[in-house]
C-alpha cells in the first residue's frame, strides 16, 4: 500500500494556504546555493518553477527534449488564462472560480487545492504583466477579458490567439535570465530516463543526451517533474509530436503513485481527421465558441452546402439542449453532444463533423471585429482545409487534448516519494474529471510561480548536510539498467516501426477508452493492448545506432511507456464504475445522455501503485471531502 | 501524387553532407509536408535504413522547432507559414523537391535537417527579459498601456524564434529576431528601466555570435512565419544608437573621463 497523506492544512478553506505558508520551513538565502534541484520539462510549469527557484538562489538543473526551452507545448495554448479579477464587475471572485472549477471537474478534484488555485490566480496576471507579457488591452489601456466555456463571467485574459506562447516567453525569458546569472543550467536535447531514490528519498535523475546517446546522471536534493500530459497515448491528439509520458512513468515505476489515469479531456473544437497518415490534430480555440454557433443539419446525410440549408432545418443542439450556457457548455459536454449527433447520422456531409458558424457574429459585429479576435485561428483553419471561416462555417470534431490524471501529489505538490515533485499537467490535483477552458495555463503558472517555490523548502531545509553525489553506487546501477533497456530496444529487428505500433495503440484507445467507454470495450482494449505489447517486444524494428541522434529510438522508448500506461488507463476506466466529467461509462447515464456519478463509492482519487514488470498494479484510494462546496449534480441546462 | 525528393543527409556537425534521392508515390494532397517526411521515414525504417532526422514538435506553426529549407526557401512555398504548415497541395504531381536544413554558419547542422540554434538563447540571455522575481506584483491596471502600443508590442512578441530570418538573409543576420525582442519589451512601460542596456547588450551579443548585419534585403520579413515587420529593425537601430551615445550609468554621479 502507498502512504497517501495529502497533508491538507486544517482550518477554514479560506485560511488554509495562508496558515500553511506561515508554517512551511524555510531555507536561508546563504544556504540555497548549496542545494541542487532538477526540473524536468520547460513548459509553463517547469520554466516558471525553474526561474523562481533559481532566482531564490538554488542551483537549478533544467532539462528539456527540445532544442530550446521555449518550444514546450504550452506555446500552443491559444485562448487564454483565467483569473477572478472581476474587472468586468460581473460578480466574479475567488469563491466563484473555485465553484466553477469544482463543478466543472464534476467533484473529483481535491477541494483545498482548487481553492488555493483560485486564490493565487489573480497574482499570476500581475506576475506576467510585470514580466512584459503583452496581454490584450482595451482602448483605455486596461486589460481586456473574454469569456470561456462552463462559466457565466468574463475572467479570461489573452494575447490574441497566442496566450500560451506569450506566457511561455515570459517564463522562458525569466529562466534564461537565471541561466545568464549562473543560477540555472540548461540541458536541452536531453531526456530523463529514470529517477534515483536513495534511502527513501529522490536524489537525482539519469538522462540520455539525445545528440550523443550518452547516459549521464545528476545528483540533486529535489527533483521536479513538469513533463506534461500523456495525451499522445492516443497517437492522434492535439499534443505536440514528441509529448510523452516517459518521465512521469519512469518515476511511477520507481514508486510514485499514478492518480486517475482514465481522466482524459477530449476537446470539442478540433479540425476533423483528414487521413490515416495524420498523427497531429489541430485545435481551434474554445474562445471561438464565444461567437461561433454550433449546429448540424436536421436531415441525416444532408449534402447541401451550409448556405443552402435554411434556419429551420438546422439543429443548434447546444443552444437547444443547454439554454443557459448554450454554446459555452464545458468541454466534456460539448464533445459528447457532438458525438451524439454524429452517432445519429446528423454529421455534416454524413461524416463525423459538425459546424461552428460565425455568420451571425460577422453580421452583428462586422468582419473586422471578428477578424481581430480570431484572425490567426481563421487563417490557420484556412491553411489546413482551404476553406475560409469568414465565408463558410468551420467543420469541427472532438480530439484528445489534455490529461487531468497524473502523478499523485500532496498539498505541497510532492509525490509520495519524498523529494520528488510533480507540477502542471504532470500532476493530478486540480481539475478533477474535467478541466475548464483557460485553466491549464492558470494551474501551470500557479504551480510554477506561486506554489512550488514556497512549498519545496519544506522538504529541503534539513537535508543539505548529507549531500549525495553521482559517485553513490545507486547512480551507476540506474545508469546500467537504462543502458540495458536501450540496448534491448536497439536489438529489435522485427518488421514494424514504432510509429506503426503506436498508431494501432491509438486506434484501440480512441475506440474503447475515448469519449464513451463500456466494460466490454475496455476489456477488449486491454487484451488488444497486451498483444500490441507483444508486437512491441518481438516484432518491432529500431534502425540506426544509439550513440547519435536517433529519433526512431526515442519513439520506441516512449512507446514502451505508453503501452504500459494504456493498459493502466483501461483498467482505471473499468474499475471506476460510474460516469463523471470526461469519464463517460455508457452503463451510467440519464435518459438524455448526461453523466450519472456514484458518489457513495467513487468520491475519491484512485492512485495506482506499480508492483513490478508483469504484475498487476495495486489500487489505492484517497477519499475526497466536500466541505466548502457540497456535492451536487452538475447541470448546464 | 508522386514526388521526387532530394534530401540533405549529414551524419554530424563535422561530417560531409550530400543530397539523397528518394521517390514517394503514395503522397496525398492533404498531407502536411512533415507527414510526407514521416511517410518517407516509415518506409526507410521498415527497410532497416536510417530515417531522415528533422526537428518538429507542435506541428501547428507555433513552437518554432521545424527548420527546413524547401526548394531554396526557408519554410518552403507558403506565406506566413512554418515548414509544418506546408501542405502537399502546394506541389504538383511529379515535382522534384529539394530539402535542406536552415543554412547559416551560426546554426551548425546537428544531423541531416536538424540544426543547432542555441546562439539565439545567448542573445536572449544577454538582455531579452525584464528583471523580476516571482511573487506579489503591482496591480496591472495601475499602469495603463494604450491599445495601439499593446498591439505593436504584440506584433513584435509574435516571433517564434525559428531562425528562418537568419536562413533567408544573404548576410545571415539575426536582426529581425533580435529586433522583435528588443521592440516587444522596449515598447511596454515595464520594459523601460532596462530598455537601453537591453538594446545594447543584445546587439553586441548578436555580433559576437557571428551573425551579419542588416542591409535591407527584407528577405527575413518575407519568410517570417509570423509576419514580423522589418520596421522593428529600424526601431532597434534607433534604440541601439541612443544607448551607445548616452549610456545611462554615466549620467549618475560626478562626471568622469572615460
Amino acid at each position: 500500500m502507498l502512504e497517501l497523506d495529502a497533508k491538507i492544512p486544517s482550518g477554514d478553506i479560506r485560511d488554509k494556504w495562508r496558515n500553511h505558508l506561515e508554517h512551511v520551513k524555510l531555507v536561508g538565502p546563504r544556504n540555497r546555493p548549496k542545494y541542487d534541484i532538477v526540473v524536468v520539462g520547460t513548459g509553463l510549469a517547469g520554466a516558471a518553477a525553474a526561474a523562481s527557484l533559481a532566482a531564490q538562489g538554488y542551483r537549478v538543473h533544467v532539462m528539456c527534449f527540445q532544442d530550446s526551452s521555449r518550444r514546450a507545448h504550452s506555446v500552443a495554448a491559444q485562448g487564454g488564462i483565467n483569473a477572478p479579477k472581476n474587472y468586468r464587475n460581473d460578480g466574479d471572485g475567488i469563491s466563484r472560480l473555485f465553484y466553477d472549477t469544482q463543478k466543472g471537474g464534476d467533484f473529483r478534484a481535491r477541494e483545498a487545492n482548487v481553492w488555493r488555485l483560485a486564490e493565487v490566480a489573480t497574482g499570476i496576471i500581475d506576475q506576467c504583466t510585470a514580466q512584459g507579457v503583452p496581454f490584450a488591452r482595451e482602448y483605455g489601456g486596461q486589460l481586456a477579458n473574454r469569456s470561456f466555456g462552463g462559466v457565466l463571467v468574463e475572467r479570461t485574459f489573452y494575447c490574441r490567439g497566442q496566450t500560451g506562447q506569450q506566457l511561455m516567453l515570459g517564463a522562458y525569458q525569466a529562466l534564461h535570465q537565471q541561466v545568464a546569472a549562473g543560477n540555472a543550467i540548461m540541458y536541452p536535447r536531453t531526456e530523463m530516463q529514470d529517477v534515483v531514490n536513495i534511502d527513501g528519498r529522490c536524489r537525482g535523475v539519469v538522462y540520455r543526451c539525445l545528440q550523443t546517446g550518452e547516459i549521464r546522471s545528476i545528483a540533486a536534493d529535489a527533483v521536479v517533474l513538469a513533463s506534461g500530459g500523456y495525451g499522445n497515448v492516443f497517437f492522434q491528439s492535439t499534443n505536440a509530436f514528441n509529448c510523452n509520458v516517459t518521465a512521469a512513468w519512469r518515476a511511477h515505476k520507481q514508486g510514485a503513485g499514478f492518480a486517475n489515469p482514465c481522466y482524459v479531456q477530449i476537446h470539442p473544437t478540433c479540425i476533423p481527421v483528414s487521413g490515416d497518415f495524420q498523427c497531429k490534430l489541430t485545435l481551434m480555440s474554445e474562445s471561438l465558441r464565444n461567437d461561433g454557433r454550433v449546429w448540424v443539419p436536421k436531415k441525416p446525410g444532408d449534402t447541401r452546402s451550409p448556405d443552402q440549408i435554411p434556419e429551420n432545418e438546422r439543429y443548434y443542439y447546444l443552444e437547444e439542449r443547454y439554454p443557459s450556457f448554450g454554446n459555452l457548455v464545458p468541454r466534456d459536454v460539448a464533445a459528447r453532444n457532438a458525438k451524439y449527433v454524429c452517432d445519429d447520422g446528423l454529421g455534416v456531409g454524413g461524416k463525423r463533423q459538425v459546424y461552428l458558424d460565425f455568420a451571425d457574429a460577422i453580421r452583428d459585429r462586422g468582419e473586422k471585429v471578428i477578424g481581430e479576435r480570431y484572425g490567426n485561428l481563421f487563417d490557420m483553419y484556412e491553411e489546413i482545409t482551404t476553406e475560409s471561416p469568414y465565408k463558410v462555417p468551420m467543420r469541427i470534431f472532438p480530439a484528445v487534448h489534455y490529461c487531468m490524471g497524473g502523478l499523485w501529489v500532496d498539498y505541497n505538490l510532492m509525490t509520495n516519494i519524498p523529494g520528488l515533485y510533480a507540477i502542471g499537467e504532470a500532476n493530478f490535483s486540480d481539475h478533477g474529471a474535467n478541466r475548464l477552458g483557460a485553466s491549464s495555463l492558470m494551474q501551470c503558472l500557479a504551480d510554477g510561480y506561486m506554489i512550488l517555490p514556497q512549498t519545496i523548502n519544506d522538504s529541503l531545509h534539513d537535508i543539505y548536510m548529507d549531500k549525495v553525489t553521482t559517485e553513490h553506487p545507486a547512480f551507476a546501477q540506474h545508469e546500467q539498467s537504462v543502458r540495458e533497456h536501450i540496448d534491448g530496444l536497439m536489438a529489435r529487428r522485427g518488421s514494424r516501426s514504432p510509429m506503426a505500433i503506436h498508431k494501432e495503440l491509438g486506434e484501440v484507445m480512441w475506440h474503447h477508452c475515448g469519449m464513451a467507454r463500456t466494460a466490454e470495450g475496455l476489456n477488449e482494449a486491454i487484451s488488444k493492448i497486451d498483444s500490441l505489447k507483444e508486437a512491441f517486444e518481438h516484432d518491432m524494428i529500431v534502425p540506426g545506432r544509439a550513440d547519435t541522434t536517433n529519433q526512431a529510438l526515442e519513439r520506441a522508448g516512449r512507446l514502451g511507456d505508453f503501452l504500459d500506461l494504456a493498459h493502466l488507463m483501461c483498467r482505471d476506466a473499468l474499475e471506476r464504475d460510474e460516469s463523471c466529467g470526461c469519464h463517460f461509462r455508457e452503463e451510467h447515464q440519464t435518459d438524455d445522455g448526461e453523466v450519472v456519478r456514484n458518489d457513495d463509492e467513487f468520491a475519491n482519487v484512485t492512485v495506482w501503485e506499480w508492483k513490478g514488470e508483469g504484475s498487476p498494479h495495486e489500487k489505492n484510494t484517497e477519499t475526497l471531502s466536500f466541505d466548502a462546496l457540497p456535492l451536487m449534480t452538475r447541470s448546464y441546462k | 501524387m508522386r514526388v521526387i525528393l532530394h534530401v540533405w543527409r549529414q551524419d554530424g556537425p563535422d561530417a560531409k553532407g550530400g543530397f539523397e534521392r528518394h521517390e514517394l508515390s503514395n503522397v496525398e494532397v492533404d498531407m502536411s509536408f512533415l507527414e510526407m517526411l514521416d511517410t518517407l521515414n516509415e518506409q526507410l525504417i521498415v527497410a532497416g535504413q536510417d530515417p531522415v532526422t528533422f526537428d518538429s514538435d507542435c506541428r501547428e506553426g507555433i513552437c518554432g522547432a521545424c527548420s527546413c529549407v524547401i526548394n531554396g526557401r526557408p519554410h518552403g512555398p507558403g506565406q506566413k507559414s512554418t515548414t509544418c504548415q506546408i501542405r502537399m497541395r502546394a506541389f504538383r504531381d511529379g515535382d522534384e523537391i529539394w530539402i535542406e536544413p536552415f543554412r547559416s554558419g551560426t546554426f551548425p547542422v546537428v544531423k541531416d535537417l536538424m540544426v543547432d540554434r542555441t546562439a539565439f538563447e545567448r542573445i536572449i540571455e544577454a538582455g531579452g527579459y525584464i528583471s523580476t522575481h516571482s511573487g506579489p506584483k503591482p496591480e496591472p491596471n495601475a499602469s495603463l498601456v494604450p491599445h495601439p502600443i499593446a498591439e505593436e508590442a504584440m506584433d513584435a512578441a509574435e516571433c517564434i524564434g525559428c531562425g528562418a530570418c537568419v536562413a533567408a538573409c544573404p548576410n545571415a543576420a539575426a536582426m529581425l529576431f533580435t529586433a522583435a525582442k528588443v521592440s516587444h519589451l522596449g515598447l511596454l512601460p515595464q520594459g523601460q528601466p532596462e530598455r537601453w542596456k537591453r538594446a545594447k547588450s543584445m546587439v553586441e551579443q548578436m555580433d559576437e555570435e557571428g551573425f551579419g548585419a542588416c542591409t535591407n534585403y527584407a528577405e527575413c520579413q518575407d519568410v517570417c512565419p509570423k509576419g514580423v515587420s522589418i520596421r522593428f529593425i529600424g526601431r532597434m537601430n534607433r534604440d541601439y544608437m541612443k544607448a551607445s551615445l548616452c549610456e545611462p550609468e554615466v549620467q549618475i554621479g560626478p562626471l568622469k573621463a572615460h
